[in-house]
C-alpha cells in the first residue's frame, strides 16, 4: 500500500518493544503511560488555544471586524496572553458555597473531555486506545462531562448558576440519544465499534458518500445533536449570556473558569473528531472507485493533515452555528430533540439496517 | 383520631430571583424582582431607583436654555426629539413661530435619529435572543447616522442641537448629500437585517405569539410607540397632532393587530422604512433662511401651564411646564414613554419562560435613565 510511508504503527512499536525490552513490564507500561498523557496534555493545551483563536478570527470576519491583532503577528498570541492572565488571577472563594464540589467540578468536566481524545485515532497507529468498543467508550466517557457541569451548578450557590445546571442536565441527557443512535447507525454500516476497522472500511470512499440516504441523514442529525451536547450556541441554553448572565459558571473566575472554557472547546474539537472519524474517513484519503490515478496522488497526503482538514471543516460549520442563529428556548430545543431528531435517528437506524442486509450501500 | 396529613411528593415552590440591576439583558441598571416556579415566571415586579437623578427637580433651578441639556440625560438614544419637545413647549408658550428651514431640519434630524435607535435596538435585540452577529450589523450602519450628526452639530449622541426658537448652528454643507447617500445605503441595508434575523425560523419560534398585549391592555397601561401601534393602538403623534415639519411629509402609521413580540420587532423594521420615506421627501427641499429666531437671552415663560407632546423613538414624549413667570419652570413633569412601556411588562410576561421573558423586554426596548429620571 502507498500510504505505508505515513504508517505511524511501526514508529510506535518500535517505542513499545525498545521500552518492554530494556525494563520490566510494569515500568514500561507506567513509562508509555506517562509518555502518552504528556503528549495529550500538550495537544490539548495547544488545540484548546488554537481553537479559540480560530472561532475569535472567524467570529470576526461575519461580524466585519478583524478580531484580535495585537499580541503578534495576527493576534496569533492572544490567547496565550489570554492564559497567562487566567492562570495569574485571584480564584475567589465563594462564601455558602459547597467547597469540595466547587473546586471539584472544573476538574470533572475536563477530565471528561480528556478520556474521550485518548480514542480518537489521529492517523494510522496514532492513537492512545484502539479497542472493539471504542465508539461505545467515546459516547460513555463524553456523557460524563454533564455531571460536572450540575455539579459547578449547585455547589455555586447562584440560582442563575442552578438554572443553567439543570437546563444543561435535561439537555445533554436528551441529546446523547441523539449522538448515540446516529453513531450507531455508521456502527451497523461498518459492522464494528471500533474505531480503526471504521476508518479502515472506509477505505474504498467515505461512509457519508457510500452509505446512502441514511449516513447523510445520520450525519445532519449527529451535527445538530453534537452542537446541542457541547452546549454551544444556538443550543448554549445552560449558558444563554441574556438569561442567565453565564450559567452554570457564573461563580467560577481564573483558571477554575478556564477549564470550563477550554472544555468547551474541546469538546467542540471531540466531537469534529468523531464526526470527521466516522462519516468523513478519518485520516483515509477520498478514494473514488476506478480513478487509480487519483487514488495514488491522494495517497501521498499525509493522514494527519487529511484528519486535521476534516476535523477543522466540521468546527468550522460548528462555529458557523453559533455566530448565525439565535438561542432556542429550553421547551423548543426538547421538543426538537424528542419529537423530532429522536423519530427521525429511529427510523434511521431501521433503513440503514435494511440497506446493509440488502447489500444495497456502494 | 388521627389526622393523615398528605404532603406532595415534590412541593412546587416559587422563588425569587433579582433580575439585574447588573444584568447582560436589562439594558441598564433596571432591576426586575422575578417569582419562578422553575423556569415559569410567575410574577415580574420592576424596582426602579437606580439611576434616580432628580431631574425634575434639578430643571426647577435651572433656565429653559439649560434644561435641553439634561433632557438629553433621559433617553439618551432619542436626544433629539427630547429637546425638541422641550423647544416646541417654549416656543408655544411664547407664542414664536419658527421658520420652515428649522421645522424641515428638526423633523429629518428626528428621523435620523430614529433610524438610530431603532438600528441599535435591533443591534440589542438580537444579543437578547443569542443571535450575537446582529449587534455588528446594526452598529456598522448606526456609525454613518452618527457621523451626520457629528457633522452638523458636533455631537454623536447626546445632540442637544435644537435651542428655543431654532438650532445651535447651521447644518453643516454636507449634511444633504451625507443623508441621501445614507438613506441610498442603507436602503440596501436594510433587507439584510431580515435576511439575518427576522426570517429565521428559531427567531419566529421565540417571537411569535409571546408576550401578547392586548389593544385594551395596550391604552390601559399606556403603551404607545411601536410597542404600541403592534397593538393596534393608533397612537403616533406624528400622524395625530403633526409637529413640526411632519404635516409636509406623507407616511403612514405601523399599525398591526396582533400585539406579540414579533410584531412588535416587525413595527420598528417597518418604523425605520417608513422614516426614510420622510427623510427622502424632505431632504431636497429645505427651505432657505436663518437658523435660528432671535430671542432673548434670558426667557420668561409667561404665567401658566403648557404641555407639548411628541413622538419619541419609544413612545409619546411629554413635557408639562408650570411656570409662575420667573426664568425658572415652577414645575416640570415629563411623560416618559419606557415608564408606562415597563408598566404592562408583567402583564404580557406572567406565565411564559424567562428566555420569553429577555425576548418581550428586549421587544419593549427599554433605555432605563428615561424610566427613572
Amino acid at each position: 500500500m502507498k500510504f505505508d510511508i505515513y504508517d505511524l504503527s511501526s514508529f510506535t512499536s518500535s517505542i513499545d518493544e525498545a521500552l518492554m525490552s530494556s525494563m520490566s513490564p510494569f515500568w514500561a507500561v507506567t513509562i508509555e503511560m506517562i509518555l502518552i498523557g504528556v503528549a495529550i496534555l500538550a495537544f490539548y493545551a495547544v488545540v484548546g488555544l488554537y481553537l479559540v483563536y480560530a472561532e475569535r478570527k472567524i467570529c470576526a470576519f461575519m461580524q466585519c471586524r478583524v478580531g484580535p491583532n495585537r499580541v503578534g503577528p495576527y493576534g496569533f498570541f492572544q490567547t496565550i496572553a489570554d492564559l497567562i492572565k487566567l492562570l495569574l488571577k485571584e480564584l475567589i472563594p465563594i462564601k455558602n458555597a459547597d467547597k469540595l464540589l466547587f473546586n471539584i467540578a472544573p476538574f470533572i468536566v475536563i477530565i471528561a473531555s480528556f478520556m474521550a481524545i485518548a480514542a480518537i485515532p489521529f492517523a494510522k497507529g496514532l492513537h492512545a486506545l484502539d479497542f472493539n468498543i471504542g465508539v461505545f467508550y467515546v459516547i460513555a466517557v463524553s456523557s460524563m462531562g454533564v455531571i460536572g457541569i450540575l455539579i459547578a451548578g449547585w455547589s455555586s450557590n447562584n440560582k442563575y448558576s442552578l438554572i443553567g445546571a439543570m437546563r444543561s442536565g435535561a439537555q445533554i441527557v436528551s441529546y446523547e440519544l441523539s449522538v448515540g443512535l446516529s453513531l450507531i447507525t455508521i456502527v451497523i454500516l461498518a459492522g464494528s465499534l471500533q474505531f480503526s476497522t471504521i476508518v479502515e472500511a472506509q477505505r474504498g470512499g467515505w461512509f457519508l458518500f457510500t452509505g446512502h440516504i441514511p449516513a447523510i441523514i445520520a450525519f445532519l442529525v449527529f451535527l445538530v445533536a453534537s452542537t446541542a451536547e457541547t452546549n454551544r450556541g444556538p443550543f448554549d441554553l445552560a449558558e444563554a449570556e441574556s438569561e442567565l448572565t453565564a450559567g452554570f459558571h457564573t461563580e467560577y473566575s481564573g483558571i477554575k473558569f478556564a477549564f470550563f472554557f477550554l472544555a468547551e472547546y474541546m469538546n467542540m474539537f471531540i466531537v469534529a473528531s468523531i464526526a470527521a472519524t466516522v462519516f468523513l474517513g478519518g485520516w483515509m484519503p477520498l478514494h473514488v472507485g476506478g480513478w487509480e490515478m487519483f487514488n495514488n496522488i491522494m495517497d501521498f497526503i499525509s493522514p494527519f493533515f487529511l484528519y486535521a482538514c476534516k476535523t477543522s471543516f466540521v468546527i468550522f460549520i460548528i462555529i458557523l452555528f453559533k455566530w448565525t442563529f439565535p438561542r432556542l428556548r429550553i421547551d423548543q430545543l426538547l421538543t426538537l430533540e424528542w419529537k423530532y431528531l429522536l423519530p427521525i435517528n429511529l427510523f434511521n437506524i431501521i433503513l440503514m439496517a435494511f440497506i446493509v442486509l440488502k447489500g444495497w450501500h456502494f | 383520631m388521627t389526622e393523615e396529613i398528605i404532603t406532595p411528593l415534590v412541593e412546587e415552590k416559587e422563588f425569587t430571583i433579582n433580575m439585574g440591576p447588573q444584568h447582560p439583558s436589562t439594558h441598564g441598571v433596571l432591576r426586575l424582582m422575578l417569582k419562578l416556579q422553575g423556569e415559569m415566571v410567575k410574577e415580574v415586579r420592576p424596582q426602579l431607583g437606580y439611576i434616580h437623578r432628580g431631574i425634575e427637580k434639578m430643571t426647577e433651578k435651572l433656565t429653559y436654555q439649560q434644561i435641553i441639556h439634561l433632557t438629553d440625560r433621559l433617553d439618551y438614544l432619542s436626544a433629539h426629539i427630547l429637546n425638541e419637545a422641550v423647544c416646541l413647549a417654549v416656543e408655544n408658550a411664547l407664542e414664536v413661530e419658527v421658520p420652515p428651514r428649522i421645522k424641515y431640519i428638526r423633523t429629518i434630524m428626528d428621523e435620523l435619529n430614529r433610524i438610530a435607535s431603532h438600528q441599535l435596538w435591533w443591534c440589542a435585540f438580537g444579543m437578547d435572543l443569542g443571535a450575537l452577529t446582529t449587534f455588528f450589523y446594526g452598529l456598522r450602519d448606526r456609525e454613518k447616522i452618527l457621523d451626520i450628526f457629528e457633522e452638523s452639530c458636533g455631537a454623536r449622541l447626546l445632540l442637544s442641537y435644537n435651542v428655543p426658537g431654532g438650532l445651535m448652528n447651521d447644518i453643516h454643507p454636507n449634511f444633504q448629500k451625507r443623508t441621501k447617500e445614507f438613506i441610498k445605503y442603507f436602503r440596501k441595508k436594510l433587507p439584510e437585517y431580515d435576511q439575518l434575523l427576522t426570517g429565521n425560523p428559531i427567531m419566529q419560534a421565540r417571537t411569535q405569539g409571546i408576550g401578547f398585549l392586548s389593544k385594551e391592555d395596550a391604552i390601559a397601561f399606556g403603551v404607545t410607540g411601536p410597542s404600541g401601534r403592534a397593538s393596534g393602538f393608533s397612537c403616533d403623534v406624528r400622524v395625530h397632532e403633526p409637529y413640526s415639519a411632519y404635516p409636509f411629509a406623507k407616511f403612514k402609521e405601523v399599525l398591526y393587530e396582533e400585539g406579540d413580540t414579533f410584531h412588535r420587532y416587525k413595527a420598528r423594521i417597518a418604523e425605520m422604512w417608513e422614516s426614510m420615506l420622510i427623510i427622502e421627501q424632505l431632504i431636497d427641499n429645505i427651505p432657505d433662511g436663518d437658523f435660528a429666531v432671535k430671542m432673548k437671552p434670558v426667557i420668561k415663560l409667561p404665567e401658566g401651564e403648557y404641555y407639548q407632546r411628541v413622538e419619541a423613538v419609544r413612545g409619546e414624549f411629554g413635557v408639562y411646564i408650570v411656570s409662575d413667570g420667573n426664568k425658572n419652570p415652577f414645575r416640570m413633569k415629563f411623560r416618559s414613554p419606557n415608564f408606562s412601556n415597563l408598566a404592562a411588562l408583567h402583564q404580557m410576561s406572567k406565565d411564559q419562560k424567562i428566555a420569553d421573558l429577555v425576548a418581550i423586554s428586549g421587544s419593549l426596548d427599554f433605555v432605563v435613565p428615561d424610566m427613572d429620571r
